[in-house]
């Protein structure tokens, strides 16, 4: 954004003789040196982290560790893989985006396209920010809280009728209320952004608010409703603490009981996050090798997703 | 009988767009007492262990991590359940690191919005911007990883010397787990958060305020930091109140790099206070999860959850009411 210039020819910035800082009070060239230093700091910090994590991640991910279960062991080498964990970042991923993505689009649809009575459009936007901003280590212990109940039982291991309360199903649950607000926004703003005619033109034709939202107005909206899912996932997979207290961070899969699919799922595991924290030299295991390859694996995980919201917001650039 | 011919009616006499209506209705709703279950739950829990200290909770008196365990191992013996707990260690903790994470990184994300908005160069800014969003979504325990394994190791070694360990070794062995990195990483995540918000808020500034301060003769950066800045206040606020909530509920990375205990740094202790260890709330909470199993302590774990959960409701509220003079100028943040 050619910022001073006239904005109808976009051309660079006057920087002539006489718009030079050399003329200004030495107040105003400080704090211009200011933003420089500060904003190239900014820049060499990002590029030294991500460098930094690029060759530490380049050392130590061997492919074997993709394929190998993670194992308790005291050094490097006897320790094994994180195939589990990559796996339940995955599985956790999904199933969060099952429960967070219909509720989310049907609360940012009605939030944008009904939103009657207004008290409760207020009350709804001001308790999906609050949500937005409560540490989610309290949405965590609220899973422990639910997930004890008798009548959940099915959903976690159960030891002498005490409900263990830590499952796939239970850190899911929890998970979704974190992505919940970041795809109630982007839905809301994409759907906010569409012109009214384009809806008075669908309504012209005879086609109720429903199908006007279904058929028309989704669809036009869909690179922020994608947006919001990739955030969404981007910051269900980066979150430790739900994971740490409701999935009981056991290092492999610990299914429930025999039964293939829902038995693994009511058990406990882990994902990256936590194999990264639980194999810092702070965890239980120790082994920085491997929290550096997890990390650098996850660290590429959330790049692709970054990579992927740039493009689906260049494609959203339609009705502006 | 052509005065029958009506739309098809669903069950209950409602019209499909009405009852999709009521459907949406219906979810939000399910929604909305959710997180009403959320939080008076969360406070249910939280009574007896406030009902018991009063507002000494707050306060001073006693080792936190002495009385977590008292309260842990209080019921085991079938002996009458503990709930003294004085929190302000860490509580203290909590405000240091927010009130200095926060401080630092808005005046360096204030600098650097202003350098993006106006300053940079386009190619310098072409890379600031996914640099920024990157910067965004990294993972907690990825910065926390990157603490404990690269700073804490330089603090322990190149800042603390021998001679400040000793002087303060009678309280607490200092050994790079340190308040100051838990700032200095707690700054770097929340500042991308603060510099997206300030720069949305600079770049709908009117150009036309700008354009005829610059039509004066002023020069650009007193234009930009007289009026620019000044007009995006409402901006600058709410930029601030969101990476406060986020550092305010920052667990992971805190926990990892600060040094788990609950030491109240001291400020008296000069330029040591800044390497003394420490544990914020949120940090506290997650290393004592796996106690909830034991009534009392469950109430005390809640109770720093409320602590929490009530401070970032009340910073959202000053979100809100920031953001009400910002409609005025069409921002949206």
């Amino acid at each position: 954004m050619s910022a001073v210039a006239p904005p109808a020819p976009p051309a660079a910035p006057r920087r002539s003789a006489r718009d030079s800082s050399a003329s200004w009070r030495w107040t105003d060239r400080l704090g211009l040196a200011f933003a420089w230093a500060l904003g190239l700091l900014f820049l060499t910090v990002t590029a030294a982290i991500v460098l930094y994590m690029f060759v530490q991640g380049i050392r130590y991910v061997r492919p074997e560790l993709f394929v190998t279960h993670p194992a308790a062991g005291v050094s490097e080498k006897a320790s094994g893989g994180f195939l589990d964990p990559l796996l339940g970042t995955v599985i956790v991923a999904l199933m969060a985006m099952v429960i967070a993505f219909p509720i989310g689009l049907g609360v940012g649809v009605w939030l944008s396209e009904y939103g009657n009575p207004s008290w409760l459009a207020r009350l709804t936007e001001s308790t999906i920010e609050m949500l937005a901003g409560s540490p989610s280590i309290v949405f965590a212990l609220f899973g422990t809280l639910i997930f004890d109940q008798g009548a959940l039982a099915f959903l976690s291991r159960t030891n002498d009728g005490v409900v263990y309360g830590r499952s796939f199903f239970a850190a899911a649950a929890m998970l979704s209320l974190i992505a919940l607000p970041l795809i109630v926004a982007n839905v809301r703003e994409g759907l906010q952004a569409i012109p009214g005619h384009v809806r008075e033109a669908s309504y012209a034709v005879g086609k109720t608010r429903i199908a006007t939202t279904r058929r028309v107005l989704l669809p036009a909206a869909r690179p922020s409703v994608v947006t919001g899912a990739m955030l969404g996932v981007g910051r269900i997979i980066g979150d430790t603490s739900i994971i740490v207290v409701l999935l009981g961070a056991t290092l492999r899969f610990n299914g429930a009981n025999s039964i293939p699919l829902l038995g693994t799922l009511s058990g406990t595991g882990s994902t990256l996050t936590t194999f990264v924290y639980e194999n810092a030299p702070t965890g239980e295991i120790n082994q920085p090798e491997k929290a550096f390859a997890a990390g650098f694996v996850l660290l590429l995980m959330v790049l692709a997703l970054n990579f992927a919201v740039d493009i689906a917001a260049r494609r959203g650039r339609r009705w502006r | 009988m052509a005065l029958a011919i009506r739309p098809h009616r669903a069950s209950g006499g409602l019209l499909p767009d009405q009852r999709a209506e009521l459907l949406l209705g219906a979810l939000v709703c399910a929604v909305l007492l959710f997180v009403l279950a959320l939080v008076v739950f969360v406070f249910r829990e939280a009574w007896p262990s406030f009902a018991h200290n009063g507002l000494h909770w707050f306060g001073t008196g006693g080792n936190p991590d002495q009385q977590i365990q008292a309260i842990f191992t209080s019921t085991d013996l079938l002996r009458k359940p503990v709930y003294t707990f004085h929190a302000w260690p860490i509580v203290w903790a909590t405000l240091l690191c927010t009130v200095g994470a926060v401080c630092l990184s808005f005046v360096a994300a204030l600098f650097v919005a202003v350098f993006v908005v106006e300053f940079a160069p386009e190619w310098i800014r072409r890379i600031l911007e996914p640099v920024v969003r990157l910067l965004a979504s990294v993972p907690s325990v990825i910065f926390g990883l990157l603490g404990v394994l690269v700073l804490v190791p330089f603090i322990g070694q190149h800042v603390i010397t021998d001679g400040n360990r000793r002087s303060v070794a009678y309280l607490v062995s200092l050994s790079g787990y340190s308040l100051l990195a838990g700032v200095l990483i707690l700054s770097l995540m929340i500042a991308p958060l603060m510099i997206a918000v300030f720069s949305d808020g600079l770049r709908s500034v009117p150009r036309g305020w700008l354009e005829g301060s610059l039509g004066l003769g002023i020069n650009r950066w007193r234009t930009f930091w007289k009026i620019g800045v000044r007009t995006a206040r409402p901006a600058l606020v709410a930029g601030t109140v969101l990476a406060t909530a986020r550092a305010l509920g920052e667990t992971v990375m805190l926990a990892m790099v600060t040094g788990g205990v609950a030491f109240a740094p001291n400020p008296s202790d000069g330029l040591i206070f800044f390497v003394e260890p420490t544990r914020p709330l949120a940090a506290t909470i997650l290393q004592t999860a796996e106690e909830l199993s034991s009534p009392p302590m469950r109430h005390t774990i809640f109770a720093m959850a409320a602590v929490l959960l009530f401070s970032a409701a009340m910073l959202s509220l000053v979100g809100w009411a920031a953001k009400q003079p910002m409609k005025k100028y069409g921002v949206r943040a």
